[in-house]
């Protein structure tokens, strides 16, 4: 595999070395890329390194005693759990919105196209404070919710929905210029053949797109679990009870508890380093598969 | 109306498009026009006297003046990366280029405590710098160094793209014609990256307003000097001026919708002068 990433980036730089014209001198190239090189180690790699180079600061055995506590076991939980129920909500909805934007015209596409986009330009500040105002004691339904003894606000379905909120776009979005590219030829014969709509979509449509779908998925679960903002203001910060692994992070360092914080924040750069390198391979696949389908 | 309902020969128009339109206004449309209709029964007078307090007003000069400044950075320095990675060959590309979306990936808060303890006082950088006069962490400065972080990959994966598709036909002709590289690169290159740079600007921008997690570690959050508005938004709520935080909130997604419409608009004409280049 290594050898066929190697070749497709020599594929790739080819183009542009071809001729002496289209080349700076080198010098220029040799400042340009130690500027890229400094700028990506002063504001990318350094903050990562510094997250594990923190946490293992006072040795191995502080680090898996912060991982074990229970109060960081039940914010991985709590993390996973919310993650569990927002990412399949937000992937059904992305799937359907993306089969109606893609192989369907109508009026106001565009609108709902950028509808759509909405919640990635609102600050998670806001995205949380919409639903206090909705659910909290003195919102819109707190009183009937306070009698009916339904907690939204302070509770975990208070975390899930502003969860849901701020990654809502990812699957969408991916999905949409995907299947737009595509056009609905295979679909429509598939369904002149005979087939129905759901074998269509199943045999026909998902074996399209799994490789965009796998990468909206990969983005929306990454955000996620590593929400603060919204989450935040919706929580309530109980521990043990309504702390996802950022808040507690935050409680941490809060609490000049350094290690146990970077600790607990290892796990999140790790869940960040294993999201690029499934996204870099999704990628990768991707543009083979494409790049096979027009050869064939 | 009929000849597009005869040519639809998919089915599952009506499922797909109802269930997008009601899960987007349950989730989204719904909520956000919470902050509207709360805004308007309080009232222009109270309204205007919780958005328009010194305290407020310097929270919303640092927020916008502090993204302005690191959305410009990252335009300049993002440029640069995405020609460094597009054009040339260095060891380790592969992994630099996978890592500029750190940032998308890695969460706020942990970006927040990484930075903090970077500039701090007894940081690794932090210990260097503050000889020097230079305070990064508790200023604005720190605020800026946040902001960097959280827009980069917005200009890189931007402009990369666009600069991926161009030929060099036209800078071979350019060059062939006399023109020096600079000359090429200013009047050749640029003008087709420069609606894509300039949404990459703007996404960075729309992003580093609202952002929270990364800057509250680093930021001190003095009033009237290190506070951002997300901050102040945050800070109301907990005093139960419920109010107050909406007021602010609706300032901000005033904003966050131009900024939206304005990116739109800048997308779809880098789409036009890329689909035509």
């Amino acid at each position: 595999m290594g050898a066929a990433v190697a070749t497709h980036w020599t594929v790739h730089s080819r183009r542009f070395e071809a001729s002496a014209a289209t080349r700076e001198p080198a010098w220029v190239r040799g400042i340009l890329i130690a500027i890229a090189l400094a700028f990506f180690a002063l504001f990318l790699l350094l903050p990562l390194v510094t997250v594990f180079a923190e946490a293992l600061r006072k040795g191995w055995g502080v680090y898996f005693a912060a991982l074990v506590d229970p109060d960081a076991r039940s914010a991985i939980f709590l993390t996973l759990l919310v993650a569990a129920i927002a990412v399949p909500l937000n992937l059904v909805f992305g799937v359907s919105a993306a089969w109606a934007i893609a192989k369907f015209n109508f009026r106001g596409k565009q609108l709902l196209t950028t509808l759509i986009d909405l919640p990635f330009s609102v600050s998670p500040v806001v995205a949380g404070l919409i639903f206090v105002l909705l659910f909290g004691a003195q919102g819109w339904f707190g009183p009937w919710l306070i009698e009916h003894d339904v907690k939204i606000i302070f509770a975990v379905p208070g975390l899930v929905l502003a969860t849901v909120f701020v990654t809502f776009p990812f699957v969408a979005r991916e999905l949409i210029p995907l299947m737009e590219a595509q056009g609905q030829e295979e679909e429509e014969a598939a369904i002149v053949l005979g087939a129905s709509g759901w074998q269509t979509f199943w045999r026909v449509t998902l074996p399209n797109i799994k490789w965009g779908l796998l990468y909206g998925v990969i983005l929306c679960n990454a955000r996620a679990m590593g929400e603060f903002g919204a989450v935040s203001v919706v929580s309530g910060h109980i521990r043990g009870r309504t702390n996802t692994m950022p808040l507690y992070v935050e409680i941490l360092y809060n609490e000049y508890n350094f290690a146990a914080a970077f600790a607990v924040a290892s796990l999140l750069a790790l869940l960040a380093l294993l999201t690029l390198v499934v996204k870099s391979l999704v990628e990768w696949r991707g543009r083979q598969e494409l790049s096979a389908g027009q050869e064939s | 109306m009929n000849t597009s309902a005869a040519r639809r020969v998919l089915p599952g128009f009506p499922l797909a498009l109802g269930y997008t339109l009601v899960y987007l206004s349950l989730i989204v449309l719904v909520p956000l026009s919470a902050v509207f209709l709360k805004s308007a029964t309080q009232g222009w007078e109270s309204f205007w006297a919780a958005i328009s307090t010194p305290r407020v007003v310097a929270s919303y000069q640092l927020t916008y003046g502090v993204s302005l400044l690191a959305a410009a950075i990252n335009a300049v320095f993002g440029l640069i990366f995405a020609w460094v990675l597009v054009r040339y060959t260095f060891p380790g590309k592969r992994i630099v280029d996978a890592l500029v979306d750190l940032p998308f990936a890695l969460p706020t808060a942990v970006a927040g405590i990484a930075l903090t303890a970077i500039y701090a006082g007894n940081g690794w950088l932090g210990q260097w710098l503050q000889p020097l006069g230079i305070k990064v962490a508790f200023t604005p400065l720190g605020i800026l160094v946040a902001l960097i972080f959280i827009g980069l990959p917005f200009v890189v994966r931007t402009v990369q793209p666009v600069l991926e598709d161009l030929s060099t036909e036209l800078e071979e002709a350019a060059a062939s014609l006399g023109a020096d590289r600079w000359q090429t690169f200013y009047r050749v290159v640029l003008p087709p990256v420069l609606p894509a740079l300039l949404t990459g600007f703007a996404l960075a921008f729309a992003r580093a307003v609202g952002e929270y997690g990364s800057v509250i570690f680093i930021a001190g959050n003095v009033p009237m000097v290190s506070e951002i508005t997300p901050l102040l938004i945050i800070t109301k709520l907990e005093q139960f001026d419920y109010p107050g935080a909406t007021a602010i909130a609706a300032v901000m997604l005033v904003t966050s919708f131009i900024l939206l419409f304005l990116i739109n608009g800048l997308q779809a004409w880098a789409n036009r002068s890329h689909g035509g280049g």
